[in-house]
């Protein structure tokens, strides 16, 4: 089924084009990678699908409605900076979560926190950059969205670490949802991969399955990135 | 299990001749039933799309069936069993004499070589 669709969808920042007209669909029950490099459009294409950016020109719908305040009910997400307010205690804004979304579910947010190991008496602001990673993004996965959107969830932490939250996110999303990630971390995240798009210079560079690339070209889809945009 | 998903190569073929060698070893029984594609999936860390994708293959080959609401199983025909096993030698081998014969050794020299070998691993 059709989850997200863009049709000619362009953005201008103060004049500059940061996506150019781009047509894009993604189904849903899939997890997506969205590749490219520095300052291609990736955090752009996430903002505009999350609703806090608007197009310039073009069209994008999600479950066939236009992004709006019905499309944020059914879409998680996360940012990549820091913006939950760090004073507050890892339970506190576990509640205020529970209050604020309908679909979230403190069961499984707690069962995470426990897993890795995380005091919810604890302040944001007393952990360790790659904890408050962890923190957010177990937040985001603990609703049951339909469209998960995360821009660099596996940046600030260790390697470990990494394997626990790409499980999470294998075994905990909803079978008919679909997970974007926007990385250039390709070699960890690959494998758990349905699909990947690479983005260039706002642009859509390719759009393929995993399995398809290592077929064709023989390589995995981090080395095929390396040749595609050698510096 | 252990699973070693390597980067060249597409992942469902890797997961299917992984999941045979568990058959072999005895990991998945005859006749025993298979955990769920999302346990499976999660234990390679691996998309559950992709076990899907191996799993429906191997199912193809016969060497799993699914019963639909009970899950998936190995299958009960041995000779299925041995059938897999000589393909996956045949694999192997075909690998090693292309190998050997880019290092210029004749099937003679090859054979001779190989019993040399297994009597020294026995002595």
């Amino acid at each position: 089924m059709k989850l997200l669709e863009c049709k000619a969808l362009t953005k201008y920042y103060s004049g500059k084009c940061a996506l150019n007209e781009i047509d894009l669909t993604i189904e849903s029950g899939k997890i997506v990678g969205l590749l490219g490099p520095n300052g291609s459009g990736k955090s752009t294409l996430i903002k505009l699908i999350a609703g806090l950016l608007t197009p310039s020109k073009g069209e994008l719908t999600v479950l066939g409605n236009p992004v709006g305040v019905g499309t944020k009910k059914i879409i998680s997400y996360l940012p990549d900076k820091d913006y939950i307010s760090d004073w507050m205690k890892i339970e506190e804004i576990v509640r205020m979560f529970e209050e604020f979304y309908e679909d979230f579910d403190s069961k499984r947010a707690f069962e995470m926190l426990n897993k890795l190991n995380l005091d919810k008496s604890a302040k944001l602001k007393q952990l360790s950059k790659g904890n408050k990673e962890k923190v957010q993004l177990i937040l985001v996965m603990s609703r049951r969205a339909k469209l998960y959107l995360l821009d660099e969830p596996i940046g600030g932490v260790d390697p470990a670490a990494r394997d626990y939250i790409l499980n999470t996110i294998i075994s905990n999303y909803e079978p008919e949802a679909t997970v974007v990630i926007a990385t250039h971390l390709i070699a960890d995240i690959e494998q758990v991969l349905d699909e990947v798009i690479f983005i260039h210079q706002g642009k859509i560079a390719l759009q393929s399955t995993v399995d398809e690339i290592r077929e064709k070209e023989g390589k995995s889809v981090d080395s095929l990135f390396r040749e595609v945009y050698k510096c | 299990m252990k699973w070693e998903i390597r980067s060249d190569r597409p992942v469902y073929s890797q997961l299917m001749e992984q999941i045979q060698q568990g058959i072999i070893c005895g990991e998945y029984p005859l006749g025993g039933k298979l955990p769920s594609v999302r346990d499976m999936a999660a234990e390679a860390g691996v998309n559950p799309n992709t076990m899907q994708k191996a799993l429906s293959e191997l199912e193809r080959t016969g060497l799993l069936y699914s019963q639909r609401t009970s899950g998936r199983f190995v299958t009960e025909d041995e000779e299925k069993i041995v059938m897999m096993k000589e393909t996956l030698a045949k694999q192997q081998m075909k690998e090693f004499l292309k190998q050997m014969r880019q290092l210029g050794f004749s099937l003679k020299e090859i054979c001779d070589m190989i019993q040399q070998l297994e009597e020294e691993m026995e002595s």
